[in-house]
């Protein structure tokens, strides 16, 4: 059978049963899947307890009613986002239009025309569904930080200066590769070790927000402030090279190439912000800091130390790491040395 | 003489499909009797929320059916629970008479 719209998963709260069939029978023939509650309190529990798409919902209910079940859920980030439909006799008009202020999404007078009721559960649902794709491409573009981040305080360009960790991370001889292999092999390899980085990064709260061919920036300690980005820096990087071995095993086993990275962290004070115009725009941070990230991440290939930091994050890691100076070094592009010291790989402490 | 609005319930009927008409009314049936005698006991206790809401529920049921007369008379009894007032001489007991005849229609109108 198929239906002119996406079936949804509905909650019907009604302390009155004529209603509840009312409601039900009309919309499962639809297609929709409903269950349905007899009181305010129930149909909490059961939305806490399963996923639906939307909630009819009745203002006069015993134990508790509709009102204060709007307000709950509205307060509950795993709730707020079910549209909730009331309905309500038409004398109730003042009470729907406390509800429609306080956030519901829409009204249905009873006794319900099914017509209407159709098209209102339809519409919210497809309203729903495009929110929750928005969302979705959000998270996919942007990571969970910088979309709750913007969920929480919105959208402006314009940036501040934050105290942060940058890093770096580059695939070596990644050119020489890429004229070996075949495309799709290198997309799927692209796929797969970037999937293990950004989940590195993630672990230790960093914020992926450039990736380039084979190359990527992670931001520590920005959006979203944190005392200890540079230990964290430190760590996720400890971690990509130990999910890097597992991967390239795994590659071995599979007679492909094996591929070795470069990682540089700088810390210091950066520039961050949304960059770009009012319909696209990445977070990011520039200044000095970034500039030193990857040069270092540069230098690895000279020095050949996989992870490379300066006396800033060195400071900040205390006896935490395996560190070994490499003593100052004429970094490209900078005009005074720079104290490089690599973090030993497969020696945490 | 008819106590159901004909054109109402024609439309509830054809709106909601043969098939569950008959279990519409079989709920009125049985959630109806309940209301009367839960305003009854909300009476006795003078719990004023109880009884404006069953009153309440019955109009509700009342007017899905087209029984005009019937949910005029939960209206008014709702407002006056909604008023604080209990003191509602015998339209508890016009009421119940009336929801009886609402009953004894509708089990004729059953498809």
């Amino acid at each position: 059978m198929r239906f002119a719209h996406e079936p949804g998963h509905l909650l019907v709260v009604d302390d009155n049963k004529v209603n509840r069939i009312l409601l039900s029978r009309g919309l499962e023939q639809d297609g929709h899947k409903v269950e349905v509650a007899e009181n305010g309190r129930l149909g909490l529990e059961k939305l806490r307890a399963g996923s639906f798409d939307l909630v009819l919902l009745d203002i006069e209910m015993p134990e508790m009613n509709g009102y204060q079940v709007l307000e709950t859920c509205l307060q509950e980030p795993e709730l707020r986002d079910i549209p909730i439909i009331m309905t309500s006799s038409l004398d109730e008009i003042d009470s729907v239009v406390k509800c429609v202020e306080l956030g519901a999404e829409d009204y249905l007078n009873k006794p319900v025309n099914p017509i209407l009721l159709r098209a209102r559960v339809n519409a919210s649902l497809e309203k729903k569904r495009l929110r929750d794709e928005q969302r979705k491409l959000f998270r996919t573009f942007a990571t969970k930080e910088v979309a709750d981040e913007l969920l929480k305080s919105g959208f402006s360009l314009g940036g501040k200066y934050v105290n942060a960790s940058v890093m770096f991370a580059d695939i070596r001889s990644y050119t020489t590769y890429t004229e070996k292999e075949d495309p799709t092999e290198i997309i799927e390899l692209l796929n797969d070790y970037f999937a293990l980085m950004f989940d590195a990064i993630t672990s230790y709260h960093g914020t992926v927000n450039q990736m380039a061919g084979d190359g990527l920036m992670a931001i520590f300690g920005a959006p979203i402030h944190r005392d200890d980005h540079c230990e964290q820096a430190v760590r996720a990087a400890l971690e990509m090279m130990e999910l890097l071995e597992g991967f390239n095993q795994e590659r071995a086993a599979m007679n492909k190439t094996q591929i070795k990275i470069g990682i540089g962290i700088a810390s210091g004070r950066v520039i961050a912000g949304y960059t770009g115009t009012q319909h696209r725009a990445t977070y990011t941070c520039v200044g000095d800091t970034v500039n030193l990230a990857a040069r270092l991440e540069a230098q690895t290939k000279v020095i050949g130390e996989p992870i490379l930091i300066e006396s800033a994050t060195r400071t900040a890691l205390g006896d935490a790491f395996k560190i070994k100076p490499h003593g100052p070094i004429q970094l490209k592009g900078k005009t005074v040395e720079v104290e490089v010291f690599s973090v030993l790989v497969g020696q945490k402490v | 003489m008819s106590v159901i609005d004909k054109a109402t319930f024609d439309e509830l009927k054809q709106m909601s499909g043969a098939d569950f008409i008959n279990e519409l009314i079989d709920a009125f049936l049985d959630d109806g009797p309940h209301m009367i005698s839960e305003m009854q006991a909300a009476l006795a206790t003078k719990d004023v929320e109880s009884f404006r809401r069953n009153a309440h529920s019955l109009k509700s049921n009342a007017n899905t059916f087209g029984a005009l007369g019937l949910a005029t008379l939960a209206k008014e009894l709702e407002f006056m629970g909604k008023e604080n007032n209990l003191d509602i001489g015998n339209r508890l007991e016009v009421l119940n008479e009336a929801f009886g005849k609402v009953a004894e229609e509708l089990k004729g109108m059953r498809a």
